[in-house]
């Protein structure tokens, strides 16, 4: 691209940029631990800049901090931030009210919180155009609400909005907080995290509604993501930051084919593959988060380059041109070799064709309902021995519901037939004979939610062993370090509590718990759907193996399409309470039959 | 520690800050946060001050209670401080001696209702469905009696015995806490954890003591303390309405009762136990408050976690 101008700030990105950034430095209050250090960043008019990162990375305090606000015990240590040209750390309060909704909007992860519920949505767009003064009179703003709402593809009739927000769905709510942001012809946009919270289909459509806005109005935006996925479709350029630092800065493709820095790489390869051409893998470790960084460069302790220079001094900025930059002491020669040697092929030989084992748990005539409606309707299905099939679907596809009808989960009416091993199940798990409750182990979506955070990991480990075995206290000790053991956790996590681990830690320690009853059958909800794409990819990684390896058979629920391939040889495609498409995943995803199928396919972010 | 307390509150999720493999649990930290607060420690301040000096007043004591010192209604004076009663016994004796059954009928109601309020509470937020609705209704019933109504009540029934107090005064709070407990586990019984224990298999009792329990000592720690409160000023009440001990005994209640004929001459015989009680409810209220406050704090720093 530019890359004849001379190395240093006056890069062409720089002179033309609307936003710029400049070693920003933000800190927690009163122990100066940093959560943001010396971040640089510019963007030009209709340009958006994905901003990527993992949980506790410090994208998200870079992003408000554009609006010069700052989290509750977070401050700003040092740096600039302009908005086409006016010092924003700088202004008055009033000044800041003034250009937020104004010169730089907003539109945050979950909408359905931040729209005022007690107001109608005309309302709420009125007030922020009457805010800044919009054109000038009640007649100009009506036109321009109108305007918006139709930009952003909703009905601008007085029935619509006079509706509450909780009357609209999650995507219409996102399309509103999406018209309001853009509102005042803003010449700055941070969109943060906006389509995390929307199923697939609505995603690529609110997606679609951003890059044409952020065109047409010439707006400078900053997309905050942990799924490169969403951004490698969006983005013009993207910035990956790690443990508070932006480690590595570029064209989308420049990054994508040619990433320099060994996080961007590994990133890369735990993006689930949609055509299943490789084998998803995850990062070891997980990120630092604040407070507990590594001196030099932070990915260091996860990094396969890493060499002891690495460990001693964060590495310069530096770069193949101006505008590619990258903190890595190694990045010529991470460079040197060629993304594809990244991607491990799957192996594809593993447990495809058809299944001639016996039918382990099978679904007859199902009919679930929560309280007096009905939610599934008459679904059939089976799981055979040592196979895992993958029930997919969007959010009230009744996908949870089918998995909690099997685990005797439901709390509600079920007509027809669970059978597990040719043995009808009574519908509550407490009715359910000692040996079935032990063979069916249900792993749950949050490990937020699903370990008592009252109990140390030992405690909730022998949970399963005193309910199922009798156990010697030895015996116990050592069924639950084997049981750690296999989800690659040190036994020294025993006398912790759940809220000294990681998201990803927390997960493993609840399959543990899962193994610990030596299953047959391994039901897991969602299991990765609180958790970062590479902590993701390990999950992954690591229950294909349980099931292979422990024979064990696996019905897994997720709403990412992208992600049966790396898991499931079977199939199964919910939506509103129906099986629409089943079969082996080659040939659903290869081949799709239904409508929905295919554009779930579609719909689906891929890179 | 105050460090640390800044990141592990943080919003940030991932791996804690702090890894140490002890660590203190929510409600130690509330008792530390409420700690932190003026109030909390003159609350506390005041009721070990009261404690102790019903504990050993009765040593420091000049006389025996039950001695008579100079005529009825003696104005103070060298040997007797605070004056005689309306017998003519020591009022400071009197003081001294009369505030251990206050205290640990008081102390020992709470207990009680506790204990009876956290088991209904856990049940019927676990439970629901008709067991809910049945037992919630009942407490709504009684709950409709004020607290005096139903103890005098029973108390006029039955007879003045002093473990009858104690329990009908614990029974009358058992709904109240109930009601906290409830709303409490009801939330708590959402969780996954609980449905885990569930898929296990794992004893309905087992799960009420084990898994809810431990996740809503905090509001029930709050609740204790203000429920402590209430039993001071309810068994003292009756104690002045003739229920609680007979004369002779020196009782703080029963000491405004006996005197309050006399106030006009000599007011300490009463203004003595009014002061003691008075201070007394706003010390174990003012750590109520303050464990309240520190509850709704930390709930709010966590919210995000």
């Amino acid at each position: 691209m530019e890359a004849t101008a001379a190395v240093g700030p006056a890069t062409s990105v720089e002179r033309d940029a609307v936003l710029t950034v400049n070693g920003l430095t933000i800190v927690l209050d009163p122990s100066g631990v940093n959560i943001d250090d010396e971040v640089s960043l510019a963007i030009r008019h209709g340009e958006v800049l994905g901003l990527v990162g993992e949980s506790a990375s410090g994208k998200t305090t870079t992003a408000t901090s554009l609006l010069a606000h700052q989290r509750r015990g977070a401050k700003i240590a040092g740096g600039q931030i302009a908005i086409d040209g006016r010092d924003v750390l700088s202004l008055s309060p009033a000044q800041l009210r003034e250009i937020r909704g104004g010169l730089i909007s907003y539109v945050p992860q979950d909408s359905s919180a931040s729209l005022n519920p007690a107001l109608r949505i005309g309302t709420q767009l009125m007030e922020v155009l009457e805010a800044h003064g919009f054109g000038s009179s009640a007649a100009d703003r009506e036109a321009r609400l109108a305007q918006m709402m139709a930009e952003v593809l909703l009905p601008s009739d007085k029935a619509f909005l006079r509706r509450y927000p909780h009357q609209l769905s999650g995507g219409q709510q996102q399309r509103v907080a999406i018209a309001m942001a853009f509102a005042n012809r803003p010449k700055v946009i941070v969109l943060d995290e906006p389509t995390t919270a929307l199923d697939v289909t609505t995603q690529a459509h609110v997606l679609d509604t951003i890059r044409d806005l952020t065109k047409s109005y010439g707006v400078a935006a900053l997309y905050v993501t942990h799924d490169l996925a969403v951004v490698a479709t969006l983005a013009d350029r993207i910035a990956v930051m790690y443990a508070g630092r932006v480690i590595e800065i570029g064209t989308r493709d420049e990054l994508f084919a040619a990433g320099r820095h060994p996080y961007t790489r590994k990133l890369l390869s735990s993006i689930p593959d949609i055509t299943g051409e490789r084998a998803l893998r995850g990062i070891p470790g997980w990120a630092p988060r604040p407070g507990q960084r590594p001196s030099g460069c932070a990915f260091a302790p996860r990094c396969d380059w890493a060499v002891d220079r690495c460990g001693e001094q964060f590495p310069p900025d530096d770069g193949p041109t101006p505008l590619h930059r990258v903190r890595c002491w190694r990045w010529r020669e991470v460079g040197a070799q060629a993304v594809a040697q990244d991607f491990f092929l799957r192996d594809r030989s593993a447990g495809l064709g058809e299944s001639r084992e016996a039918t382990v748990i099978g679904v007859r005539t199902l009919t679930a309902f929560y309280q007096r409606k009905e939610t599934l309707h008459d679904i059939t299905t089976s799981l055979s021995e040592r196979r895992c099939l993958s029930l997919v679907g969007e959010s009230g596809s009744g996908k949870t519901t089918l998995a909690r009808c099997i685990a005797g989960l439901h709390p509600h009416k079920i007509l027809g037939d669970i059978e597990f091993r040719g043995t009808a199940l009574p519908r509550d798990a407490r009715q359910r004979p000692q040996a079935t409750r032990q063979a069916i182990q249900y792993i749950f979506q949050s490990p937020y939610s699903s370990l008592n955070p009252r109990k140390t990991i030992a405690q909730i480990l022998s949970q399963p062993l005193k309910v199922f075995f009798d156990l010697s206290r030895s015996e116990m000790e050592d069924r639950m370090e084997k049981a750690l053991e296999q989800v690659a956790l040190d036994s020294s996590l025993l006398n912790r509590y759940p809220d000294q681990l990681s998201g990803g830690e927390r997960q493993r320690v609840a399959i543990a718990r899962g193994l610990a009853a030596e299953p047959t059958v391994l039901i897991c909800d969602e299991v990765t759907s609180w958790l970062d794409v590479s902590v993701q990819a390990a999950i992954i990684e690591l229950l294909a193996s349980l099931q292979r390896d422990m024979g064990l058979s696996m019905l897994f629920v997720t709403h990412n399409l992208a992600l049966v391939r790396s898991i499931s040889q079977e199939v199964a495609v919910m939506n509103d309470g129906r099986i629409v498409e089943y079969g082996q995943v080659d040939a659903v995803l290869g081949d799709p039959q239904s409508d929905y199928t295919k554009k779930l396919l579609s719909d689906t972010p891929t890179i | 520690m105050s460090d640390v307390a800044t990141v592990t509150d943080s919003e940030l999720v991932g791996p804690a800050v702090v890894h140490s493999d002890r660590r203190p649990s929510e409600w130690v930290m509330i008792i530390h946060q409420a700690w932190r607060m003026g109030r909390t420690k003159i609350g506390v301040g005041i009721l070990v001050f009261i404690v102790l000096l019903a504990v050993f007043g009765p040593l420091l004591a000049p006389y025996s209670p039950t001695e008579f010192v100079a005529a009825p209604f003696s104005s103070p004076s060298a040997g007797i401080w605070l004056g005689s009663d309306y017998i003519g016994h020591d009022v400071l004796t009197r003081v001294l001696y009369g505030g251990r059954t206050v205290i640990t009928l008081a102390l020992a109601a709470t207990v009680i209702g506790l204990g009876m309020g956290v088991t209904l509470g856990l049940i019927t937020g676990y439970a629901r469905r008709w067991i809910d609705e049945s037992i919630m209704r009942i407490l709504d019933a009684v709950l409709a009696f004020p607290q005096i109504v139903l103890a005098l009540l029973f108390v006029s029934i039955l007879g003045p015995r002093l473990w009858l107090i104690v329990i009908i005064v614990g029974l009358s709070h058992a709904p109240r806490i109930a009601r906290v407990a409830r709303a409490a586990a009801l939330e708590v019984a959402q969780r996954d954890f609980v449905h885990a224990a569930e898929a296990l298999g794992v004893a309905r009792t087992k799960i009420l003591f084990n898994e809810i329990l431990p996740s809503i000592t905090s509001p029930l720690l709050v609740e204790f303390g203000l429920r402590l409160t209430y039993s001071i000023g309810l068994i003292a009440a009756l104690s002045f309405l003739g229920f609680g001990l007979q004369p002779p005994a020196a009782d703080w209640g029963l000491m405004i009762n006996e005197n309050r004929m006399g106030i006009v001459v000599e007011p300490w015989p009463v203004l003595m136990p009014v002061l003691l009680i008075g201070i007394l409810t706003i010390g174990s209220n003012l750590i109520a408050d303050g464990l309240g406050r520190a509850l709704i704090g930390i709930d709010r720093d966590t919210a995000g976690v």
